[in-house]
């Protein structure tokens, strides 16, 4: 899985080009949704209406819908990214979210008498992180012990995951009445606080954000993060030129994206949802993988493509509400993006295939 | 406890036929080196498909429609893996959720948003004369829909065409050497093209059979992770046609557990039967690898193109 997709988004490129690029993904994301409406046989002007509205049409859109989206999609986001820089196809942060925010109710439900709100409330975000990390941890294994190709078993740990939080819900963590299945809401003071001014929007958008340039100051300037791309790029390379553990390395950084999946879920409990049940999450973890892709797998432009697909969600939920439009439309849009941006990668690359790997680690 | 092994058996041909089917076509692609996880795409696209076909003009376009649904999603696979040279791994996840996305949509748009259960006509089961009547296990292997018996035929025939005949075994060579098969006179680009068309058209057809033989309809994504338990399949059955048949008939066995637990009168959460195939999957990973021997170029990026 070497060189995963030919990226190099460490080089410095000119801020026009990033801006033209920019604008050309969002030219590509509206033409799309035009283009499939229209086949759809949906009225295009509407629905296209409905997106803006619901996602940036408003600052109580953008920061009640599309922000309050954008965090998980950050945390997430910068989890697939920092996984796949190392080679290590982590396809599982939506099961490694729902483990977190199993791990995050089992602390903010527990009876208990004493602690301080905001001490929980850590706690519980450390929980979420463990059990983000310890649910990876079963394919980190099976990955380093028995080769096996973690795209698959993080995927079958994801339906797992669902299953199990649709057992916790409907058994040990069902709320009192057991009339419905999910969990008891956590009480008030253990909410994530709001920003003010920003309607919904929790402080998880602060954490995500810190995450987000945390993560990329580590790759990129931090002899770990340097390891991380070395073991990603060839772990042939990485092991004679670079004398580096690569296994151990791969598994750090599978291990830490699972806990970054994990705080993603408990942030969503503790700032969103209050309490667990199955559909917790709309996808997040399989979204982010169009967000890590989009951003070419840096962690600083997770920010701004989490940011891009947390308006495309609202705004989704918004042409379902107002248009009749299926919100899954915008599963074929990030599809797309993920197509576009692959394939444009691999063909970019071709001329240059002559590179051996010892050099495209090294420059 | 005999009367719970005539249902028990019934459930475990049922699972296992479209995991069967999806899986010797994975194996196929497999055998030419490359992985497409697009497979839970192509089988869901298939399930839709058989529903469009089978909604307007009756089974059998239904099951036309499903090989042509999956043989669409393998096109784009071809397209960008082998044409774009893009990676197989993301090319396949994202070509799964399109398919997702794409079937999603178009059944909302198509049949309303309600998600309302459409009926549509099913493939009938067709009794074998007496083999069907054999006691015990008879009504579950041979009084089945015409699908189960094309598994049936297709794995011996899938032995003997990979084993005997000079395409299968070009299709081997290339998995294996692919540089030495070019060099052989093999278009290992041609042979890898048919083979992903030839596993989108069996992953399709395991839509259909899921729609047209069993659910009687479609559900938005009612594959729920078979083409990734395929894959599976194809490992735990060291990519030959017997050994895929066993595995998926062992994963059949596995789900239909449930029925002789009860039978027993045990009982146990139902979450608890619906995650064992994927507790079993990471299971059989674990312990197949190792003991077996992949194909040399299984996986690996693909040369530039010539």
């Amino acid at each position: 899985m070497s060189s995963l997709l030919h990226t190099r988004p460490d080089r410095r490129e000119s801020a026009l080009w990033e801006l033209g690029r920019a604008a050309l993904v969002l030219v590509a994301i509206v033409s799309a949704t035009g283009i499939l409406l229209r086949i759809g046989g949906y009225a295009v002007s509407g629905g296209l209406a409905a997106l803006w509205s619901g996602s940036l049409g408003s600052w109580y859109a953008f920061t009640s819908a599309t922000l309050v989206r954008a965090v998980p999609l950050m945390l997430t986001g910068v989890a697939v990214a920092v996984a796949f820089r190392a080679g290590v196809l982590n396809i599982g942060a939506e099961g490694q979210l729902l483990a977190g925010a199993a791990a995050a109710a089992v602390v903010t439900l527990s009876p208990r008498d004493g602690p301080l709100a905001s001490v929980v409330i850590l706690l519980a975000l450390a929980a979420s992180a463990v059990g983000g990390a310890a649910w990876a941890s079963i394919a980190a294994f099976l990955r380093a012990r028995f080769a096996v190709l973690e795209v698959i078993s993080t995927i079958m740990l994801n339906f797992i995951a669902l299953h199990g939080v649709s057992l916790l819900v409907r058994g040990p963590l069902q709320e009192p009445t057991h009339a419905y299945p999910q969990s008891s809401t956590i009480s008030d003071a253990l909410h994530l606080p709001r920003i003010a001014g920003a309607g919904r929007l929790h402080v998880g958008i602060v954490l995500a954000l810190g995450v987000s340039l945390a993560a990329g100051w580590v790759v990129r300037r931090t002899a770990a993060g340097f390891r991380l791309i070395a073991a990603g790029e060839s772990a042939s390379v990485a092991t004679s030129a670079g004398g580096i553990d690569v296994m151990a390395t791969t598994t750090r950084a599978f291990l830490l994206s699972g806990a970054l999946a994990g705080v993603a879920g408990g942030v969503e409990l503790l700032g969103v949802t209050f309490a667990l049940y199955e559909n917790i999450s709309p996808g997040y973890g399989y979204t982010a993988i169009a967000v890590a892709l989009l951003a070419r797998l840096d962690p600083w432009r997770v920010a701004l493509t989490a940011v891009l697909f947390g308006a495309l969600e609202a705004g989704a939920g918004a042409m379902q509400r107002d248009a009749g439009v299926p919100s899954t439309l915008v599963a074929v849009i990030e599809a797309a993006l993920i197509l576009a941006v692959v394939a444009g990668g691999a063909l970019r690359r071709r001329p240059a295939r002559q590179d051996t790997a010892a050099t495209s680690v090294l420059t | 406890m005999i009367d719970a092994l005539e249902p028990f058996f019934a459930a475990t041909i049922r699972t296992a036929v479209p995991l069967a089917l999806a899986a010797l076509g994975e194996m196929l692609v497999e055998r030419t080196g490359l992985i497409n996880i697009g497979l839970e795409g192509a089988i869901l696209a298939g399930a839709f498909g058989a529903l469009v076909g089978a909604s307007s003009h009756g089974v059998a376009l239904g099951f036309v429609g499903a090989i042509a649904a999956g043989m669409l999603v393998a096109l784009l696979f071809g397209v960008f893996v082998i044409w774009a040279r893009a990676d197989q791994i993301i090319t396949g996840t994202a070509l799964t959720l399109l398919s997702m996305g794409a079937t999603g949509t178009l059944y909302r748009a198509l049949y309303g948003s309600s998600g309302a259960a459409l009926s549509i006509p099913t493939s009938a089961p067709v009794a074998i004369p007496g083999l069907a009547d054999l006691p015990v296990f008879g009504a579950a292997l041979f009084g089945q829909p015409p699908v189960t018996y094309l598994v049936y035929l297709l794995t011996p025939l899938l032995a003997w065409w990979l084993g005997r005949t000079h395409a299968g075994l070009a299709l081997r060579a290339i998995g294996d050497r692919p540089e030495a098969a070019e060099a052989a006179g093999v278009t290992v680009d041609r042979v890898r093209a048919l083979a992903i068309l030839c596993g989108g058209a069996l992953g399709g057809l395991a839509g259909g059979t899921l729609v047209l033989a069993q659910a009687g309809t479609f559900t938005e994504g009612m594959s729920a992770g078979r083409g990734f338990i395929a894959i599976a399949i194809v490992v735990l059955g060291r990519w030959t046609p017997f050994g895929v048949l066993g595995g998926a008939l062992l994963f059949g066995a596995a789900s239909a557990l449930q029925f002789a637990f009860q039978a027993m009168g045990w009982s146990a959460p139902y979450q608890v039967f619906l995650a064992t195939p994927y507790v079993l999957t990471l299971a059989a990973l674990a312990g197949a690898i190792g003991r077996t021997r992949p194909p040399a170029s299984l996986g690996q990026p693909l040369e530039p193109r010539r």
